[in-house]
């Protein structure tokens, strides 16, 4: 079974509604490893050891955070900077991540119908992730289609109580190496709007 | 070694071993334990030790210089500075007025004036070796009534060479054997300015041996690793003053207490501290015993009536005119009263004096007898005022109340306890007030108490080492204890005691320096706090600032510096705990020097902190910029 490294990234989870409740939703899957990044290096000191040696025992790297300023929370930058070296993650001779696969999981507070040409954020998802997606690229792994949840300020508890479970469903389709599979179940979320 | 010393020595300690544990088990505190074990052991009790109990009381005087040096080592000259005003104006009234209360006491039961006014001299005195210790044994020294009581304590040790000075001048009766207490005294027959200038030389000698001679003396011996020769030469400085003060005929204990405290601000100061203690103890126990065997019980018996009255009669008036003047030192009703019971005794001091009176005529020998037996009780009955006031007397004083407030069932149900609200558990304290966390503080500052008390904290007076104390602090509920005591001993005293009774409070402690950590560490602590290291980096972060490092990369440096330093110290604490063997702490401190530089050494990349935003290898593989085109070199036309 695969292993997945969820890299999670929440500065105030303490007043999080929807993250708490989908890191709850997954952390409890024996093949998902949960690094709270805020809880782990709340002053930015991240240690690149332990987080190159993490991703080198997982074969999926989830980025796990609110959707802030179209971007990450900045300590998901701070690791990206940091542990993402030259020489060992890129580069000529940077082959530490080579074959894994990586996807963002984020929470919007906009909805769906926002993210899109005509919408208040002129962009899909998609187009605002690709920095993440060409990091993948760059260090020579796979960028999944993301998982989003949309309309975390009005969402009710049954749809939170939805997500949740959808996103555990979703790892485990990727950790019984059914990406493909997982590729298809997103693919109505993050398509087609129009229909 | 002759069978009859080694015997002695063996029914002494017998006596210890069996009578002092009792006495603390029963609450009774050491210092009646050995008291009691003198009077089972001396002539009244078993008779096992008779005449010669006289000279080990001398032997064991030793034991009182010796802890007037172990005081001097814990006053730096500057807190001595402080307390000039307590020692002279508290001291100083206290012998003279109390001298004068008891003097006129002597004369209305039909003394000759001479008598009586020496007869109040000696007995104005108080015991050093009994409140001292009991003081120390209750962590009590630092408290209104402590200070006080070391103040009132030193200065009577100084005033014992005027009052030497004074006795012969009251002389009724031509001197039995003259001399004989002074035999030890070369200056006895010399000029008054030539005593006057040998004192003066002889303690300036001791300040100038403190300050210069002994640290390479020190030094030397500590290199030499032998603990042996460390401890005699400690002992070796602690007799020379004495003797040499007994020469210029001044209290050896003050000798000593002088070079304590010129020794209190060198680095071996821990070290013989904790290499002469023992002795100190071992001493002090003979001589409790020896005051216990010296008991006359027969003598006693006779004058029951007399001495009962007499015994009463100079406790109730010492106590009486300390509780005049101790009020404004204090400033606490609860404290003057320790204050003043704990000094209501006549000291040992009365012993050497009482026998120099009868030998110079001053007193006759009926009424030395007599006074040395009433001295003897008052002794005695010090630590029975002790437990009088500490068990009936105190819990009706206000917030230091502790025994009635452990009945108390509410227990405090704040999460947090902190141990110490002084310089480090007062910013620990705020901090998590701010974020609203209760907390409940044990500490041991009166003052600081009663400030807190009046602020609507929760804050319990006492050592937090105490079972009931923590239970009423709420303990039991708590989750987190703080550790900011000053004392490593203490901390890990209590650790133990919260392991035992409340195994699920988690601890997180103050160490004060990197030795302190280590015992921590030991002791199995995952959370311990050295007291600099922060500050010191952030000192070290503005150097580099201030050399012009940007600041960024100035508080990322401080931070791997910081995890390296806490690995160092985890592994360093490992390798210490493996080699038992002994250094003297200074040399310790070296060698550890050595061992941290060598480990930051092996870490080269405490330096390359920004391997992430350091391009040199992405600047290595980037393509070659295109090379601008040579121009074509216009035809020369030669």
């Amino acid at each position: 079974m695969a292993r997945i490294l969820v890299q999670f990234a929440h500065p105030a989870l303490e007043k999080s509604r929807v993250n708490r409740r989908l890191i709850a939703a997954v952390e409890s899957l024996d093949f998902v490893t949960v690094n709270d990044l805020y809880e782990q290096y709340p002053d930015f000191d991240i240690d690149v050891n332990r987080e190159q040696e993490l991703l080198l025992a997982h074969d999926y790297v989830v980025l796990h955070h609110p959707f802030y300023w179209y971007s990450a929370p900045a300590l998901i930058k701070q690791w990206e900077d940091l542990v993402l070296e030259h020489g060992w993650a890129y580069g000529r001779t940077g082959n530490a991540l080579a074959g894994k696969r990586m996807l963002s999981v984020i929470t919007t507070g906009g909805q769906r119908e926002a993210y899109q040409e005509t919408g208040a954020n002129r962009y899909t998802i998609q187009q605002l992730l690709v920095p993440f997606e060409q990091t993948a690229r760059l260090c020579r792994m796979e960028y999944l289609p993301p998982f989003v949840v949309h309309g975390s300020l009005r969402i009710t508890e049954a749809e939170i109580e939805a997500a949740g479970a959808r996103y555990r469903a979703l790892l485990t389709l990727l950790a019984t190496g059914q990406a493909a599979e997982y590729a298809a179940a997103q693919a109505p979320f993050l398509t087609d709007l129009a229909h | 070694m002759s069978q009859a010393v080694l015997l002695q020595a063996l029914v002494y300690l017998a006596a210890a071993v069996l009578f002092v544990p009792l006495a603390k088990r029963f609450g009774l505190g050491s210092v009646l334990g050995y008291l009691l074990a003198g009077m089972a052991i001396g002539p009244a009790g078993l008779g096992l030790v008779g005449a010669e109990g006289q000279d080990v009381m001398h032997v064991a005087e030793f034991g009182v210089v010796i802890m007037l040096f172990l005081v001097g080592l814990e006053l730096e000259p500057a807190v001595l500075w402080k307390l000039r005003t307590p020692i002279l104006g508290l001291g100083g009234l206290q012998v003279v007025v109390t001298a004068l209360a008891l003097a006129g006491l002597a004369l209305v039961a039909g003394i000759a004036w001479q008598s009586a006014v020496a007869l109040g001299l000696i007995l104005a005195l108080s015991s050093t070796a009994i409140v001292l210790q009991t003081y120390k044994e209750q962590h009590q020294l630092g408290t209104p009534a402590g200070q006080g009581t070391f103040a009132v304590l030193l200065f009577q040790d100084i005033a014992v060479i005027p009052i030497l000075a004074l006795l012969p001048l009251l002389a009724t009766q031509p001197a039995a054997a003259s001399g004989a207490a002074a035999d030890h005294n070369w200056l006895a027959a010399a000029p008054g300015g030539v005593r006057a200038l040998a004192l003066v030389a002889a303690v300036a000698g001791v300040v100038g041996l403190g300050k210069y001679g002994m640290r390479p003396v020190f030094r030397l011996v500590a290199r030499s690793g032998l603990r042996e020769v460390f401890i005699a030469t400690a002992l070796l400085l602690v007799g020379g003053v004495a003797l040499l003060m007994e020469l210029v005929g001044l209290s050896p204990a003050l000798g000593a207490f002088v070079a304590g405290v010129v020794l209190a601000t060198s680095e071996y100061k821990h070290e013989i501290e904790s290499d002469i203690d023992p002795f100190k103890g071992l001493l002090l126990g003979l001589f409790f015993m020896s005051v216990g065997a010296a008991i006359d019980f027969k003598l006693i018996r006779e004058n029951s009536g007399l001495i009962a009255g007499a015994v009463g009669a100079i406790m109730l008036v010492k106590t009486a005119v300390l509780l005049l003047l101790g009020q404004r030192f204090t400033g606490n009703r609860a404290q003057n009263v320790t204050l003043a019971l704990g000094l209501s005794q006549v000291g040992e001091f009365a012993f050497v004096l009482l026998s120099f009176s009868s030998q110079n005529g001053i007193l006759p020998a009926s009424l030395t007898s007599i006074a040395t037996a009433v001295v003897a009780l008052s002794m005695a009955l010090t630590p029975l005022v002790f437990l009088l006031n500490e068990r009936v007397l105190q819990p009706r004083f206000g917030p230091s109340a502790a025994p009635e407030r452990a009945a108390d069932p509410i227990a405090e149900k704040n999460p947090v306890i902190i141990a110490g609200f002084g310089r480090y558990g007062n910013v620990v304290g705020r901090f998590l007030r701010a974020n609203d966390i209760g907390t409940t503080v044990l500490d041991f500052d009166a003052d600081r108490v009663e400030t807190l008390r009046q602020l609507g904290m929760p804050v319990y007076y006492g050592d937090a080492s105490r079972y009931d104390l923590l239970h009423a602090a709420g303990a039991s509920q708590a989750k987190v204890l703080i550790l900011a005591l000053d004392s490593a001993e203490r901390t890990l005293a209590l650790v133990t005691l919260v392991r035992r009774h409340f195994p699920h409070l988690r601890i997180l402690v103050r160490a004060h320096d990197r030795a302190d950590a280590y015992e921590f560490i030991d002791a199995g602590l995952a959370h311990v706090y050295r007291e600099t290291v922060d500050s010191s980096l952030r000192l070290g972060v503005d150097a580099l600032r201030l050399l012009g490092v940007r600041a960024y990369h100035a508080q990322r440096a401080a931070r791997t510096f910081l995890r390296h330093d806490e690995r160092a110290l985890r592994e360093l604490a490992a390798v210490r705990k493996d080699r038992k063997t002994y250094f003297s702490t200074a040399r310790q401190r070296i060698q550890e020097l050595q061992a941290l530089l060598h480990f930051d050494a092996a870490n080269a990349n405490l330096r390359e902190v920004d391997e992430g935003w350091d391009n040199d290898s992405l600047r290595q593989e980037a393509p070659p910029a295109p090379t601008t085109p040579v121009l074509p070199q216009p035809p020369s036309g030669s």
